[in-house]
């Protein structure tokens, strides 16, 4: 969302950024009260941190708790900024950096999944080839009529935006993506 | 009647919650948002209310305030344009990490969002600029948010807060619950020891010092007058030069024997060069500022670096820093102090080479600047004003700008909390008011602005509050006719091409002082300025000196932008054509 790539803090990092940017994957546990994810991404915007992706839902009622998990690409400096600044929130609890934590852990990357409808229409050829690769990606068909379908499908992102290249020429009308939920694997918690 | 609930109205929930958290003074401006408040205000004793003539004199103030007292300063306003005029002050407190509580009116709830008469999004508009802020929509939650946000702007890193209350909140009726014991948040607890492993090792890295160097900030001061104290005794026991920031001036005492001056843009050059050449960098309570640093990538190159700080965001982020301590700095001070008198490594006479090398910078006396019998020289302004008010109990404000970097070199701190000045933000128009805020703490002591003539007129309708309050604020123009570090920078910027940093229409100072009820001294001779400034201290009312300075003298030494630590332009070497190109391309696009 923020396409500056900007080398964070100063302005007298005269210095050429020699770090290569990482895409990290962030939990963040906050407290769900108004405005407090305003307060999340005022953060990115106000000091020129990238937001790839970013997904937000109450998952503890009784506590008020919602989790946030953010994509973000930084060299390993700011990403360190990143969470420190995010953890100076009142409302936020706990920040996990999932792809330093899956590290450590021992696996490749922390699991993520994204949903996305996709809305596709047309008839005779195209519509049956849609419906072929549909399955073959194992989308599922939530709604249809004798002219369109709406896809329903899972998976990585990868997965996803495979898909959606796949559609486009096969009449693709519409589409809505939830951004990525994401954990790590193993038994422990966040 | 501590620890009972209480019904009453939202209004007196906010009388008593600001009694129940030991406050004194607010400051503040009525309006129709806030109307409720202020009729409680009206039937009670306890609180004092200053009428400010602006709102960004109230949260100026209750900075000055806060950071002579060490208490938070407590801001009231209305809606709208009430909680816009206070922004630049919330944003100055946030920069500077003092603690502020502001509290606006809002819009009754029924009207948020309908573009109703000086309704604005308060808590949206002050987000970035405050440390927490609040809408209270439910009266019930009302003396908990308060309570909370003193807590929040108090303790950790300090900073300004809003609470933002609607009007039908002030006059609804609910239950008061007083602050309890007992921290009922989850999400913020800021940590106050700091490790002690990572304390031994900045020890044992100490110890073997050979190039050391304290480099301390307004952390110390904002931690309490005892981690000043401890500083005071960790210098003493260690035998390091220490240097500080603008904002942590006083925490040493100017006249200590390690005392090397201020480090920085405007620091002296044996700080700055100290800081450039040392092997074992103390950051203490400082954030590496831009100001500090000048260019990153030679940033003291040779040194490991010790970082102490409450805030995790502040270590590592502009320069990388070797051992990073999380905590208070009275607490973390406490056990360094314990832990170096418990090692027996202090043998002083590996840093002698050190102190020889010091002592050759120091030779080159980079304060100096011409003298002249004819025009008052600015910095000889300020040295006059200390030697006839150190014996005093003073506290000196600025506004910002050149003569705030000549108070800050000149003028010698011996205490904390007794030097208050715009430093992140650098908010011209700031001094003034604080200087009021400090003077409502301590009403018998001297309190003195050294203000600029552009500066002091970003906020000098509080003359108006002073006047009123019988407040003796002393106003101590450094008057050049120009906006002098604009011009400064158009000089070693833009080939002093001056473009808008001259006032053609200066008002008369002294007929303005009168004109408000208060007292104006002009003085433009060197030899009349012990007699005038006497003058000014021993009138018990506020005074507005018209202080006539040389109009072009220029602030040194500088680290011109873009430049590293060793590659000051000293005040015997600045001739014009060293300031013409002082700057390279790179270093004329920063700040």
């Amino acid at each position: 969302m923020n396409a500056q790539h900007q080398p964070t803090g100063s302005a007298y990092f005269i210095a050429a950024e020699t770090a290569r940017p990482e895409s990290h994957t962030l939990s963040v546990l906050v407290d769900n009260e108004p405005g407090v994810l305003a307060r999340v991404i005022g953060l990115f915007s106000g000091r020129g941190y990238n937001i790839e992706s970013l997904t937000v839902s109450e998952t503890e009622h009784e506590a008020h708790l919602s989790r946030i998990t953010i994509v973000t690409t930084a060299t390993p400096n700011v990403l360190e900024q990143i969470k420190s600044q995010l953890e100076r929130i009142v409302p936020v609890h706990r920040v996990v950096d999932l792809t330093v934590r899956s590290a450590e852990l021992g696996h490749d990357k922390p699991l993520e999944r994204e949903l996305a409808l996709i809305k596709v229409s047309g008839t005779g050829d195209n519509r049956v080839e849609a419906l072929r690769l549909a399955d073959a990606f194992r989308a599922q068909v939530i709604d249809a009529n004798t002219e369109h379908f709406i896809f329903e499908i899972t998976g990585r992102v990868s997965k996803i935006e495979q898909f959606i290249a796949i559609m486009r020429p096969l009449g693709l009308v519409e589409i809505c993506r939830t951004g990525i939920a994401a954990m790590n694997r193993g038994p422990q918690g966040m | 009647m501590a620890g009972k609930q209480m019904e009453m109205t939202g209004a007196e929930m906010v009388l008593q919650a600001l009694k129940d958290n030991g406050v004194e003074h607010i400051f503040g401006y009525p309006g129709g948002a806030v109307l409720p408040i202020y009729d409680e205000l009206h039937q009670q004793d306890d609180i004092e209310h200053i009428l400010v003539r602006h709102e960004q004199g109230a949260g100026h103030m209750a900075e000055g305030y806060a950071r002579s007292t060490g208490k938070p300063g407590v801001v009231l306003v209305t809606s709208g344009p009430g909680a816009t005029n206070v922004v630049t002050a919330l944003q100055d407190a946030l920069m500077d990490s003092i603690p502020l509580v502001c509290l606006t009116g809002q819009v009754p709830t029924s009207l948020i969002g309908s573009d109703a008469f000086q309704e604005c999004d308060t808590v949206g508009i002050t987000r970035p600029c405050t440390k927490h802020n609040w809408l209270v929509k439910d009266v019930n939650q009302l003396s908990r948010v308060i309570h909370e946000a003193f807590r929040i702007a108090t303790t950790g890193r300090p900073g300004p807060v809003v609470v933002d209350i609607p009007k039908d909140v002030q006059f609804a009726t609910g239950i008061y619950t007083p602050p309890s014991p007992v921290i009922e948040q989850k999400s913020y607890q800021p940590k106050l020891s700091g490790d002690l492993e990572k304390i031994r090792a900045a020890i044992d890295l100490m110890a073997g010092a050979k190039r050391p160097i304290i480099y301390s900030g307004g952390g110390v001061i904002n931690s309490g007058r005892e981690a000043s104290q401890l500083l005071r005794e960790l210098v003493e026991l260690t035998g390091f030069p220490i240097t500080s920031t603008l904002m942590g001036l006083g925490a040493y005492p100017a006249s200590g024997k390690n005392w090397m001056g201020m480090l920085g843009m405007h620091g002296t050059y044996e700080a700055n060069m100290a800081m450039h050449d040392c092997d074992v960098m103390i950051c203490i309570g400082a954030r590496f500022d831009d100001r500090i640093t000048g260019r990153l990538d030679a940033f003291s190159p040779n040194s490991k670096k010790i970082h102490i700080d409450i805030d995790p965001s502040s270590i590592n982020k502009n320069v990388h820093t070797d051992i990073g301590i999380l905590g208070d700095i009275g607490h973390v001070l406490e056990d360094m102090v314990r832990l170096w008198r418990a090692s027996k490594k202090t043998d002083r006479s590996q840093l002698a080479d050190w102190w020889t090398q010091i002592a050759k910078w120091k030779g080159r006396n980079s304060l100096a600047y011409p003298s002249n019998k004819d025009v008052i020289m600015p910095q000889y302004a300020i040295q006059r004003l200390y030697e006839l008010t150190k014996n005093r109990d003073t506290y000196i404000t600025t506004e910002v700008g050149q003569h705030q970097m000549w108070a800050a070199q000149f003028y010698g701190f011996e205490e904390p909390n007794r030097w208050m000045t715009s430093g992140g933000l650098g908010t011209m128009g700031y001094g003034f008011p604080a200087a009021v805020g400090v003077q409502v703490a301590h009403r018998d002591s001297l309190v003195i602005d050294i203000a600029g003539d552009a500066s002091i007129q970003m906020c000098i309708q509080e003359m108006s509050c002073a006047v009123q309050y019988e407040l003796p604020v002393k106003i101590f123009i450094l008057n050049n006719q120009y906006m002098g570090m604009v011009r400064q920078w158009q000089q070693l910027l833009h080939g002093n091409r001056l473009s808008h940093s001259y006032t053609e229409s200066m008002p008369d100072f002294v007929m303005l002082a009168e004109a408000y009820g208060g007292v104006g001294i002009r003085c433009d001779k060197p030899d009349d300025l012990d007699g005038a400034i006497q003058q000014m201290i021993d009138t018990p009312r506020p005074v507005i000196f018209d202080c006539r300075v040389a109009a072009l003298a220029n602030c040194f030494p500088m680290i011109p932008s873009g430049k590293a630590h060793n590659e000051m332009l000293l005040p015997d070497e600045a001739t014009d054509e060293a300031v013409a190109n002082a700057i390279d391309a790179k270093g004329r696009a920063l700040v």
